[in-house]
């Protein structure tokens, strides 16, 4: 998973429905840690400015 | 001076990190909070909409933060007809930036210590047990050392994950929000609005909390399972372009809220949650900062006192819980059940619901009145909104 940092507006809502602490959030940062991401999208659906893309894709 | 351990360490100086630290300072124990923003209270992300019963208790009311005061809450059906609820108390729409700089500094006031651009990185563990935090300050990894953490650090919380906790909210109890304060409209200083359905806001409710006689608070919320394909933000500009169309952005919020029942754990050994991090928000409106007031000056009193009888343990700790649940967090759960059901209404349901309400006058139509309209074929959670209005809990909040 990868943020657009262009984007992202580092308001945290991700975090909260990412069920394996992947999302690390800083003052001026978000970043998604990809060895502990399970790919499981729910961060993707919650973004409220979709700043998250699955690279695959 | 700061000092390199304190009794209590609050993660976040949002309402309920704040009210926190201030009642566990106000009780005796030496406190610092660590904020990972340069300011408290910045960037806001939040409607600012709160009851004057609600915030009454904490801090006097002072016309630096209210923007405006709210009589009328008006409900707007799909089918564009409305309805009028006058008696549920006086509201407030805050200027958050200030108010919660001032909950903060009554912190400061009674003691606890205060660290900006502080980022907490994790927890300090002894023998299976928390004794301190890391945070980041600048460019450097630093230790405090104390007996109990309180993570206050909002919908991001990270603090109850690092504990063992599991934190994580459902896609259908979250709700995904836009909001924009709008310059150059003519509104109602004294009403704020409420607008359902599922073409206007799928699974959530559309807002506008007016600041001033021009400008407003103008979001949305949807709820996390049902805004993949089409965004909040695509809702909020069709009905601004709909509604406004003259009106200018002059801030613009993203954000998210936790429409959950509180955290089955908020407590173990050394540590407590509170507020948005233990999601103890109300699932259907959705308001957290009372919510999180309340949870606040529990947890700090409990922290205090265990700071006294040095027990930090989850047994002395849900004393907290113990109380959360008697004042709040039991119709947090029976508004938890009602929401699916509100929420999950058709078009044609909304539609009656707000013309069986305008027809009460507004000064009988209360909350009860409308939820019990909406879950009325459901005598089990007719029975719990009953009994919880008996117990005239949530006028409250
Ligand atoms: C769009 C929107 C509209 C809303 N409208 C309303 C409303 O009208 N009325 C209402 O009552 N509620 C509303 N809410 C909910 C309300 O904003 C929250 O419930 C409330 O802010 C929760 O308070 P809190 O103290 O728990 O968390 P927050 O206010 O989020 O504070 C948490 C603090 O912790 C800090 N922090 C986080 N992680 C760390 C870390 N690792 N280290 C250090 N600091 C950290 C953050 O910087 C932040 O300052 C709304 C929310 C949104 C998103
Ligand atoms: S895809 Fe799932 S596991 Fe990966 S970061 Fe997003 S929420 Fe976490
Ligand atoms: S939800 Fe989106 S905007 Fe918010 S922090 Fe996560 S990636 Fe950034």
């Amino acid at each position: 998973m990868k943020i657009n940092h262009d984007l992202c507006d580092i308001c945290g809502t991700c975090v909260a429905v990412c069920p394996t602490d992947a999302i690390i959030v800083s003052e001026f940062k978000v970043t998604i840690d990809n060895e502990k991401c399970t790919k499981c999208m729910n961060c993707l659906k919650v973004c409220p400015i979709k700043a998250i893309e699955d690279e695959q894709c | 001076m700061l000092k390199d351990r304190y009794d209590v360490v609050v993660i976040g100086a949002g309402p309920a990190g704040s009210v926190a630290a201030r009642f566990a300072a106000e009780n005796g124990a030496s406190v610092l909070v660590l904020e990972r923003d340069r300011e408290p209270g910045i960037p806001v992300r939040c409607a600012e909409g709160v009851s004057h019963k609600g915030i009454a208790p904490f801090i006097e009311i002072d016309e630096r933060w209210i923007a405006s005061t709210i009589e009328v809450a008006r409900l707007h059906s799909p089918d564009g007809n409305e309805a009028h609820m006058l008696n549920n108390g006086t509201g407030y729409v805050l200027e958050r930036r200030v108010f919660d700089a001032e909950l903060c500094s009554l912190a400061c006031k009674f003691g606890a210590d205060l660290i900006t651009k502080a980022d907490a990185i994790d927890l300090i563990w002894e023998n299976n047990r928390i004794v301190g935090v890391k945070y980041k300050y600048l460019n450097e990894i630093k230790t405090v050392k104390c007996n109990i953490v309180i993570g206050a650090d909002g919908v991001e919380s990270r603090v109850g994950r690092w504990a063992g906790i599991d934190t994580k909210v459902k896609l259908e109890d979250i709700d995904t929000c836009v909001q924009y304060t709008l310059a150059g409209m003519k509104i109602d200083k004294g009403s704020c609005d409420f607008y359902f359905g599922e073409k206007v806001s799928p699974g959530g409710y559309l807002w506008i909390f007016p600041k001033s006689d021009t400008t407003a608070n103008v979001g949305i919320g949807l709820s996390g399972h049902l805004a993949h394909k089409k965004g909040p933000k695509e809702y909020l500009d069709e009905f601004v372009e709909r509604n406004f169309p003259k009106a200018k952005i002059i801030y613009t919020v993203y954000g998210g809220v936790p429409t959950a029942d509180t955290l089955k754990e908020i407590v173990r050994d050394n540590i407590m949650l509170v507020g948005d991090a233990a999601r103890q928000v109300n699932p259907i409106t959705g308001g957290g900062i009372v919510q999180g007031m309340i949870a606040g000056s529990i947890a700090g009193k409990v922290a205090a006192e265990a700071i006294k009888k040095q027990n930090y343990s989850q047994k002395f700790l849900k004393k907290y819980r113990k109380e959360w649940n008697k004042r709040i967090g039991k119709n947090q759960s029976l508004m938890f059940a009602i929401k699916n059901k509100f929420f999950g209404m058709k078009d044609e349901k909304f539609n009656s619901i707000v013309a069986f309400c305008k027809k009460l006058p507004p000064e009988k139509l209360t909350l009860k009145e409308l939820f019990t309209e909406a879950i009325k074929d459901d005598p089990k959670l007719v029975l719990g909104i009953a009994k919880a209005f008996i117990k005239s809990k949530f006028k409250k909040i």
